[in-house]
C-alpha cells in the first residue's frame, strides 16, 4: 500500500508525442480510474507507472520512492491485463504462484497466500486447471488472484473487463470494487467505458489527447465538467452543445434563435457578445412552449424513458431524454432547466464558473 | 420437382456414400502401393540368400534366410573386403543425428530468442546474415568448411561430423516467426512477476515452444540421419562410419557380386531409428503442425 505521485510525465514515441505532461496524486488506498477514448494516452500512462514504458520526461513516485528508473520487477506493482496474459502451460496455482516463486518466498507461504486469494475470489476448486479450461470470468478472477497474492503496493488494471460479455462485466465490476475496498490497495484502472469509470473510481482522470483534462470525483466530473470534451465524454447519451453569446452583463446567454437563457447560478465575467458554448444534458430538457424547436428524427423507447434524437432549425443535433414511453414524431419545443446549464468558453472550450463560485474551484 | 418417396432417397444417399468411400479408398490404396512396394521388395530381398537374388529373378514372397542375413548385417557387415558391422554404424548415425538435431535446436532457439525479443544495435543485420546463409547450399561451402575442419584437427572425429552442420538458419527463422506470434502480454506479465530474460526463456518460452521443438526435432533428426556427402568427406576411420555412407560403400563397383541380401537387411536396419523417432514424436509432431497453444 502506498501513494502514487506523477509529476510532469511526458512520453513521445519517436517524434510523436503521446503524453504532454501529466500530474497526478493518488492517495493511499484510493481507486483512480483513467478514462478516455482510444489513443488518448491512457494505456501509455499506465504502462509508464508499471515500468513497461519509460517516460520521456517527468517523475513517478510510489510512496517515498522514486521509481522512474526502476524495472517493473523492482517497483512492487501488480498488473491485470486486458487479455489476462495467463501462462497457458501453467495451472491456475502455478500462474498465481509464479511471481512469488521468483521472489523466493518459502513454499508454505506461497501455498498460504494462493489459497487465501483463491478463497477470496472463489476459485479454490480451479487451482489444478489450465487457463484454456476456464471461462472468461474465471480467467479474469485468476488474473486478479495473480495480482492479489503478490500483496503489491499498487494494482494496475489495463481494461480488464473489456473481453467479458455485458452481464459478467457488470458483475466483475462490482466485485473488483468490493475487493479493492476490502484490500485497500492503491489502484489505477484504465478503461474507455465511462460507466465503468463512474462506478469504479474514487476519482477519475479524464484523458484527452495526452492531457489530463480533468481529475475529480465521478459526480464532480459529471456535474462540473472542466471542458466541452469532458462534458461530451462523460454521461450517456452525450451532452448537447449550443452556440451562444454572453448577454446582460454576463447574467444570461443568447442562443442563435434569439432565445435568451438567464444563468441560475450567477453571472459570468466576460465582454458582452463573447462567444459561449452552452451544454445541456438530454435529461435536463423539458417540453415547454417557446423553447428550442427540435425536429424529431428518431425515437428510442428504453422502457422507463425515451430518447428523442432530432435537429434544431440550424442543423445542430439535439438529444432529449423524457420519462415514459410517450412522444411524438415531428416537432417538439424543449426548454433547458436553467440550474443544469453548463457554460463553456466558445473558443477554448473551458468551463466558465459563475463569479461567486469561481474561488471554490 | 416431384418429391421422391423417403426410402428411395435414403437408398440413393446410402449408395452415394458407398461410392464416395470406394473412390477414396481406391486412391489411398494406389498411393500406399506406390510408396510401400519398394520397401516391401527390400524386406523380401533381405530374407533370401545372395545367390537367389543374384540369379536375377526378383522373388515376391519371403525366403528362408532372414535370420542369417540380419545376423551378418548386424555382426560382420557386407562387402567382400571391408565389411563394417551395421550395429556400430547405427550407433554412429544415431549419435550424429541426435547431436545435430539437438544442437541445431539449441542454437536456433537462443538466436531466435535474441532476435525476436531484444533490441540491440545491428539486430536486423544479424538477422539477415543468418537468413542469407539459407541461400548457400552445403555443397557450395563444403571445400572451405573441410579446410577449416582440417586446420582445427577435427577430421576423423564425431565433432568433425557434427559441428559444421550444427547451425540452422531455417530453424532460427521458424522459431523467430513462432516467437513473434507470442503476445507481448506474456513478456510484460513475466516482467511484472519479476522474471528476468533467462527465467522467461526457461519458464515460459520453452514450454510454449515444445510442440514446435518436437516437430523440428523430427525433421532435423532425419536431416542429420540422411547426411551423406559431409560424413563421406570428413571421416576415413571406418569405426566412425555412418550407416548411410556405409550402405553405399557396400555396393561394389562391379568387380564382385554384391551381397544384395545383406545390403537389403542393412537398409532395413537403417530405416528403423528414423521411423522410431517419427513414431515417438508423432503425437507432438502433429500437434506442432496443427495446433498452437496460446
Amino acid at each position: 500500500m502506498a501513494t502514487l505521485t506523477l509529476t510532469g510525465v511526458r512520453k513521445s514515441f519517436g517524434t510523436n508525442p503521446v503524453l504532454h505532461g501529466v500530474d497526478l496524486d493518488v492517495r493511499d488506498g484510493e481507486m483512480i480510474v483513467v478514462v478516455g477514448a482510444s489513443g488518448c494516452g491512457k494505456s501509455t500512462l499506465l504502462r509508464i507507472v508499471a515500468g513497461l514504458e519509460t517516460a520521456t520526461a517527468g517523475r513517478v513516485m510510489i510512496g517515498d520512492q522514486d521509481v522512474t528508473a526502476l524495472e517493473p520487477a523492482d517497483r512492487d506493482v501488480a498488473m491485470v491485463f486486458q487479455n489476462y496474459a495467463l501462462y497457458p502451460h501453467m495451472s491456475v496455482f502455478q500462474n498465481m504462484a509464479y511471481g512469488l516463486k521468483i521472489r523466493g518466498l518459502p513454499k508454505p507461504e506461497i501455498i498460504r497466500r494462493v489459497d487465501e486469494a483463491a478463497a477470496l475470489l472463489d476459485i479454490g476448486t480451479l487451482l489444478e486447471r489450465k487457463p484454456r479450461q476456464l471461462s472468461g470470468g474465471q480467467r479474469q478472477r485468476v488474473a486478479m488472484g495473480r495480482a492479489i497474492v503478490r500483496e503489491p503496493k499498487l494494482f494496475l488494471f489495463d481494461e480488464p473487463l473489456s473481453n467479458l460479455d455485458a452481464k459478467l462485466r457488470v458483475q466483475m465490476r462490482a466485485e473488483i470494487r468490493r475487493l479493492q475496498k476490502r484490500l485497500g490497495v492503491t489502484s489505477l484502472f484504465v478503461t474507455h467505458d465511462q460507466v465503468e469509470a463512474m462506478t469504479l473510481g474514487d476519482r477519475l482522470v479524464v484523458m484527452h489527447a495526452g492531457h489530463a483534462a480533468q481529475i475529480a470525483t465521478p459526480m464532480e466530473v459529471w456535474e462540473r465538467p472542466a471542458d466541452t470534451y469532458v462534458a461530451g465524454f462523460i454521461g450517456s447519451p452525450s451532452m448537447n452543445f449550443l452556440a451562444a453569446t454572453l448577454e446582460q452583463g454576463g447574467a444570461a446567454a443568447r442562443l442563435g434563435n434569439d432565445l435568451v437563457l438567464p444563468f441560475a447560478d450567477g453571472p459570468r465575467t466576460g465582454k458582452a457578445g463573447q462567444k459561449l458554448t452552452l451544454g445541456i444534458r438530454p435529461e435536463h430538457l423539458r417540453p415547454q412552449a417557446g423553447g428550442l424547436r427540435v425536429m424529431i428524427e428518431l425515437v428510442e423507447p428504453l422502457g422507463a424513458e425515451s430518447l428523442l434524437h432530432g435537429r434544431l432549425p440550424d442543423g445542430a443535433e439535439m438529444t432529449v431524454k423524457l420519462a415514459g414511453a410517450v412522444h411524438p414524431d415531428g416537432e417538439l419545443e424543449v426548454m433547458p432547466m436553467a440550474e443544469a446549464l453548463h457554460v463553456f468558453d466558445g473558443e477554448t472550450g473551458k468551463r466558465i464558473e459563475p463569479l461567486d463560485q469561481s474561488t471554490t474551484r | 420437382m416431384a418429391t421422391l418417396p423417403a426410402e428411395v432417397l435414403a437408398r440413393r444417399s446410402a449408395r452415394r456414400r458407398r461410392r464416395e468411400a470406394i473412390v477414396t479408398h481406391v486412391c489411398l490404396i494406389i498411393g500406399v502401393l506406390i510408396f510401400a512396394f519398394p520397401i516391401y521388395l527390400a524386406v523380401i530381398g533381405s530374407t533370401h540368400s545372395a545367390s537367389t537374388i543374384g540369379r536375377g529373378d526378383v522373388p515376391l514372397l519371403p525366403g528362408p534366410d532372414a535370420v542369417a542375413n540380419y545376423a551378418q548385417a548386424w555382426g560382420t557387415g557386407g562387402g567382400r573386403f571391408m565389411g563394417v558391422p551395421a550395429g556400430g554404424m547405427l550407433i554412429n548415425s544415431l549419435v550424429m543425428a541426435t547431436l545435430i538435431a539437438a544442437g541445431k535446436i539449441a542454437i536456433s532457439l537462443t538466436s531466435a530468442y535474441a532476435i525476436a525479443f531484444f533490441r540491440f544495435p545491428l539486430r536486423m543485420v544479424f538477422f539477415w546474415l543468418i537468413f542469407i546463409t539459407l541461400m548457400l547450399p552445403v555443397e557450395v561451402r563444403i571445400i572451405p568448411t573441410f579446410q577449416v575442419m582440417v586446420s582445427l584437427g577435427m577430421t576423423n572425429s564425431m565433432q568433425g561430423l557434427v559441428v559444421p552442420l550444427i547451425a540452422s538458419a531455417t530453424a532460427t527463422l521458424l522459431f523467430r516467426q513462432f516467437f513473434l506470434t507470442i503476445p507481448d502480454e506474456y513478456v510484460e506479465a513475466a516482467k511484472i512477476d519479476g522474471a528476468g530474460p533467462l527465467r522467461f526463456f526457461v519458464d515460459i518460452l520453452l514450454p510454449l515452444s515444445r510442440t514446435n521443438i518436437a516437430a523440428l526435432f523430427v525433421i532435423l533428426f532425419i536431416y542429420g540421419w540422411n547426411q551423406y556427402l559431409w560424413p563421406l568427406l570428413i571421416v576415413n576411420d571406418r569405426s566412425l562410419e555412418t550407416i548411410v555412407v556405409g550402405l553405399t560403400k557396400m555396393i561394389g563397383s562391379g568387380d564382385s557380386q554384391n551381397e544384395w541380401n545383406v545390403i537389403m537387411a542393412t537398409a532395413m536396419l537403417a530405416m528403423l531409428p528414423p521411423v522410431g523417432v517419427v513414431l515417438l514424436m508423432q503425437r507432438w509432431f502433429v500437434k506442432g503442425l496443427t495446433e498452437t497453444e496460446k
